[in-house]
């Protein structure tokens, strides 16, 4: 957008987006991301390293994933052309893997031969215990109890693949949890261990780094479009929990004039206590190292966060989103848990593909806006994950309603 | 507004022949009453300067001992106006002991960063430490303390090294020597290069160095204080908080469970005799 004159760079060097970012750890974490930064930083410039991870992409995860034109969906709803973006295709079923290979080729490259994720949806869980297989690295997940239950298939698939599934006990038992745990195990192990983050979340250089390696889903984007239609689309929709998937598309787009939306949980409704509508309904203050919007009480305490998808679960959110926001930038939205459902079972109608319960959300936006659009706009779904590890969770919510799928 | 010079903390530390004992707890677990006759008890049983735990959704810092005051003490509705009252109240019944509050970053936040240092001097309190404030992002935090006089307590950790120097420019009062890698809680060995590790803290900052983190018992205390200037005990107290919690909570046996936090306290502080 003309009007958005983004600083050239963000982060700065203190790993601030505007007044969001930074490094808020204990002491003891500092000496690491300062190495993790020049490590980045090295690594960036390193040829081998980029066709090392540009192979893997390629050849090990399958990209680029395919820009789909959902032409059933498209005629359903009547209004703008819907295009999807098929991270879901991607290697282990979700943008996640980008990210995760690129950390973990970082972390064997800095000579560490153990990594730490956390989880919530368990995708990111998966995405790191493959990556540590493939590379042979051993592999500790941190995971909610609370989302252990709900992501049986997920636990079972790191199992399966080599990892550690460690169960977060403390506080709501969800994203939030597994993450300090995650973060209170890399204090105790900082030496040997590289803490895959999944989301562009935690102390700097973390939302920088994952959105660095993210950033494919929408130079991808960009070249398909303009290559399929000739022209940029109108408007980019996608989901946002700690929003990696969100900024990986959005990014290359920032400086079009290309509408952006990111869409959050609004769980049981923004009207309830029950949601995780972090940039609707937050206020600044600080979690897992980073200064962002957050679901906090008046006194600094933070809220509990609910949505259907256990990957959108989190009170927090990437700093660099918290900046859009402020800038204007990028226009965020939040769906409920019901509208997420019904998005689901529409787009496994129209086009037969059955998305994450987090993608969902992106999908459920579309549903309303693609109408109020003309039909020669142009909108991009990006469909960050399938939804083969949440038909339990679907099915069980859908007999709640009791309009189970016949 | 209190001065530089008068801080307790600065008074305490102005004779470093002695070795001081401080130790810790979470206001409020489990309950301000019982919190506020457990300090007595820490200052009678020979405390030089107490840290004041307030409690917190996230402890990122804090193992399960301390996790656990906190839910407790959160169940109780604390909050950081709370534990400065209850500063206040120490400070009326006689009790003049250094005080610094132990809270993470996004309460002080919430609570306004110079509001909150303000409160602290207002209410009698020497200082805080902020765990997850490090020396690159506590600029407002350390203007705040310096302009009433207080101060803001930094920690360095074994994986500090390059940062030692950084550190100490902008620390005042004493340096909060983290004793190993990883969070709260007790531990049964230090780790062999603890004594260089706080030598070189001293003589690069000039300042008192205090250790903390997994220290539990008197033989552990001793060991520390032979090349420290004070041992900081934290969530082995709050363990004895813990496993005295149902005679707490009975009028009939208060007394008896105080005395038995009183005498572990006592025998972690004789090792400083």
């Amino acid at each position: 957008m003309s009007t958005f004159n983004q600083q050239a760079t963000v982060p700065d060097e203190r790993g601030r987006f505007g007044r969001f970012g930074g490094k808020y750890v204990p002491e003891t974490l500092m000496n690491a991301l300062e190495e993790l930064e020049s490590a980045f930083a090295d690594a960036r410039k390193d040829p081998a390293f980029l066709a090392e991870l540009a192979f893997l992409l390629r050849e090990y995860a399958g990209r680029p994933t395919p820009l789909y034109f959902a032409e059933r969906m498209t005629e359903a709803l009547g209004g703008a052309q819907i295009y999807l973006k098929r991270e879901d295709l991607n290697h282990t079923g979700a943008h996640k893997l980008n990210n995760a290979l690129g950390q973990g080729l970082l972390a064997k490259r800095m000579g560490k031969k153990s990594i730490i994720a956390e989880t919530g949806a368990g995708q990111h869980g998966v995405a790191s215990a493959t990556v540590a297989a493939k590379l042979g690295l051993s592999c500790k997940v941190f995971m909610g109890e609370e989302d252990i239950k709900r992501q049986a298939l997920n636990v079972f698939r790191m199992r399966l693949l080599g990892a550690e599934v460690v169960p977060a006990t403390s506080g709501t038992r969800t994203l939030k949890d597994a993450t300090n745990e995650a973060i209170r195990y890399w204090v105790s192990q900082v030496e040997e261990t590289f803490y895959v983050i999944g989301s562009v979340v935690g102390p700097h250089p973390y939302p920088y780094m994952v959105r660095e390696f993210q950033k494919i889903i929408g130079e991808e984007t960009r070249a398909q479009i303009l290559e399929q239609i000739g022209r940029l689309p109108d408007e980019v929709v996608a989901c946002v929990g700690g929003g990696s998937n969100a900024i990986g598309m959005f990014y290359p787009f920032l400086h079009d004039d290309v509408a952006l939306c990111g869409v959050e949980a609004a769980g049981r409704g923004v009207d309830t206590a029950e949601h995780a509508a972090t940039l609707t309904l937050g206020r600044p203050g600080v979690i897992h190292g980073a200064m962002t919007y957050l679901l906090q009480d008046e006194y600094g305490q933070v809220q509990e966060a609910h949505s259907i998808s256990a990957g959108l679960d989190y009170p927090g959110v990437g700093p660099e989103h918290a900046y859009l926001k402020d800038t204007g930038r990028v226009r965020y939205t939040a769906v409920t848990d019901e509208e997420a459902l019904g998005a689901v079972q529409f787009l496994c109608q129209t086009e037969g593909i059955i998305p994450a319960l987090e993608s969902a959300h992106a999908v459920a936006e579309v549903m309303k806006r693609a109408p109020e659009m003309a039909k020669d706009q142009v909108i991009v779904i990006c469909l960050s994950g399938r939804g083969d590890k949440d038909v339990m969770s679907i099915q069980a919510a859908l007999e709640q309603k009791g309009g189970a799928a016949e | 507004m209190i001065q530089t010079g008068q801080n307790r903390i600065d008074q305490l530390f102005a004779d470093r022949s002695r070795k001081r004992f401080i130790p810790f707890i979470t206001v409020g677990d489990p309950s301000l009453e019982v919190s506020f006759e457990i300090v007595k008890a820490l200052v009678e049983a020979g405390s030089d300067l107490l840290e004041l735990g307030v409690a917190y959704s996230d402890p990122l810092a804090d193992g399960p001992t301390i996790q656990r005051a906190s839910q407790r003490a959160l169940a109780n509705g604390v909050t950081i106006a709370d534990v400065l009252a209850f500063v206040a109240k120490l400070r009326d019944a006689g009790i003049n002991t250094p005080l610094v509050l132990f809270t993470y970053v996004n309460p002080v936040m919430q609570y306004g960063v110079e509001r909150f240092f303000a409160d602290l001097a207002k209410h009698g309190a020497d200082g805080a430490v902020i765990p997850d404030l490090p020396a690159e992002e506590n600029a407002e935090a350390t203007a705040a303390a310096k302009k009433y006089g207080l101060h803001l307590i930094s920690l360095v950790a074994p994986t500090s090294e390059s940062r030692i120097k950084l550190i100490g420019e902008q620390a005042s009062g004493f340096i909060y020597c983290v004793s190993s890698l990883g969070v709260t809680g007790a531990r049964s060995q230090l780790r062999s290069d603890l004594a260089e590790f706080v030598q070189k803290v001293k003589a690069s900052s000039g300042l008192p160095a205090a250790v903390g983190f997994g220290i539990s018992t008197p033989e552990q205390v001793r060991e520390v204080a032979a090349f420290s200037d004070g041992v900081i005990v934290g969530s082995a107290i709050v363990q004895q908080i813990e496993r005295n919690l149902s005679l707490l909570a009975q009028p009939e046996t208060k007394a008896e469970g105080m005395q038995h936090i009183k005498n572990f306290v006592q025998q972690l502080a004789s090792g400083l005799q």
